[in-house]
């Protein structure tokens, strides 16, 4: 394969309406930013799916290890206190 | 720690019904079938462009031609979807590519059939692009997590896919005598290859019960053939056209319609490379990939001009 065919990867992030964040779709391959954001428009906004498109290069993004989901997000776990339920207030006070 | 341990681990995540993500630990051999099969599929959707393509100039109005483009884009997309989920198994699209171009890479052998008149692009549609979403409505709670939010996607737009060429076939089956004709011919020659688009029978398909196993596919290739055929032959008698086999019976006992059997030699022999397109099909392909080389260059050497430029303003 020619170094035409290698073109780095770029992620896709959608923002379907205004209020509502990007949301990450897919990913394609481009030479550049600007073909990236090309090719983003005709690969997944086909069908008005989006108002905006971010592209963000693959290599770019640092993502943590399935290895250390256990060390990162099970301390949130027990800590229930964090977490409205957690506070006891009598029915009569009404919404709080 | 063994590795037996983290596949029998393995397999008790992908039986309590969660997603497997592309930097999970998974064995091999499931990698390896993944990869094997999102890439025939991406394949099988970049060719399945070619035989509707044939008829884009020819379309008979302009609804038509506008609808059958978008369906033929919407395919183009397909493949790169499922080639974007196949690199997040460390596979590369390059190598992908390069073995459909060689002729080493599998895809559907439907594509392989010829498009002889425009009623051909309503069977394709109502039958081939049905044929495909029975396969992949399934295959949206497949266990790989890229592989089921690509095939999401693929399902929202593929029912458009059916309804187009039902509606080829309704207004033929409606026009003028040759017309109608026009249609049953149609569905004489894309019946049976349709069926055979589900694969072997579950006694004869090898890799089957793993694929099964591991959550890959949760219905067999017999399951799915048989929804389809229960789910079409309606579809046909509303048509006013005739399933070409004598041996079609509805089965009050079982709830499903008995069919006649299958010719597998047949199927083989175009999986082979022995159908009628499996030649013309390869060269259209490599032409489109040679043909577009120069605007791979183009756009190479532009995104080098414009990093040059930005390099010259920074410096200076
Ligand atoms: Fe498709
Ligand atoms: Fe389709």
């Amino acid at each position: 394969m020619s170094d035409t065919d290698n073109w780095k990867i770029w992620e896709v992030f959608v923002r379907s309406k205004n209020g509502l964040s990007h949301k990450h779709v897919g990913s394609l391959h481009a030479p550049d930013a600007e073909v990236a954001l090309k090719n983003a428009r005709d690969v997944y906004t086909r069908r008005s799916e989006g108002n905006s498109v971010w592209v963000v290069p693959s290599e770019a993004i640092t993502a943590s290890a399935p290895e250390d989901k256990e060390a990162l997000f099970t301390p949130a776990d027990d800590k229930v206190y964090r977490h409205p339920t957690f506070y006891e207030i009598p029915d009569d006070v009404g919404h709080i | 720690m063994e590795t037996i341990n983290f596949e029998e681990r393995f397999q008790e995540y992908v039986h309590s019904e969660q997603k497997v993500e592309p930097k999970h630990w998974m064995p091999e051999p499931y990698r390896k079938t993944l990869i094997r099969q999102i890439s025939q599929h991406a394949h099988s959707e970049v060719v399945g462009m070619l035989p509707e393509a044939n008829w884009i100039s020819r379309a008979p109005s302009l609804r038509r031609k506008v609808a059958l483009l978008a369906k033929v884009q919407d395919e183009a997309g397909h493949g790169l979807y499922l080639y974007s989920a196949a690199e997040t198994l460390g596979a590369d699209r390059a190598d992908l590519v390069g073995d459909l171009l060689s002729g080493k890479a599998k895809y559907s052998s439907i594509f392989n059939y010829p498009t002889r008149s425009w009623a051909d692009i309503g069977a394709i549609g109502w039958l081939v692009d049905g044929a495909a979403i029975a396969n992949q409505v399934m295959l949206c709670r497949t266990s790989y997590g890229p592989y089921a939010r690509a095939m999401v996607r693929i399902c929202k737009e593929e029912s458009f896919h059916q309804r187009q060429g039902y509606e080829i076939m309704l207004a033929l089956c409606k026009g003028t005598k040759e017309q109608k004709e026009m249609a049953q011919d149609a569905l004489n020659r894309w019946w049976w290859p349709s069926l055979m688009m589900f694969g072997p029978t579950d006694k004869e398909s090898t890799n089957s019960a793993q694929s099964m196993n591991w959550k890959i596919k949760r219905k067999s290739n017999d399951e799915l053939r048989q929804e389809f055929i229960d789910k079409t032959v309606p579809q046909a008698e509303f048509l006013g056209l005739t399933i070409p086999d004598e041996q079609l019976e509805w089965d009050e006992k079982t709830g499903h319609y008995r069919f006649g059997p299958i010719d597998w030699e047949e199927f083989y022999h175009v999986l082979k490379g022995n159908g009628p397109c499996n030649k013309e099909r390869l060269e259209a392909r490599n032409k489109a990939h040679d043909d577009g080389r120069w605007v791979r260059e183009a756009a190479n050497a532009f995104a080098k001009k414009t990093q040059e430029r930005k390099g010259e303003h920074s410096a200076a």
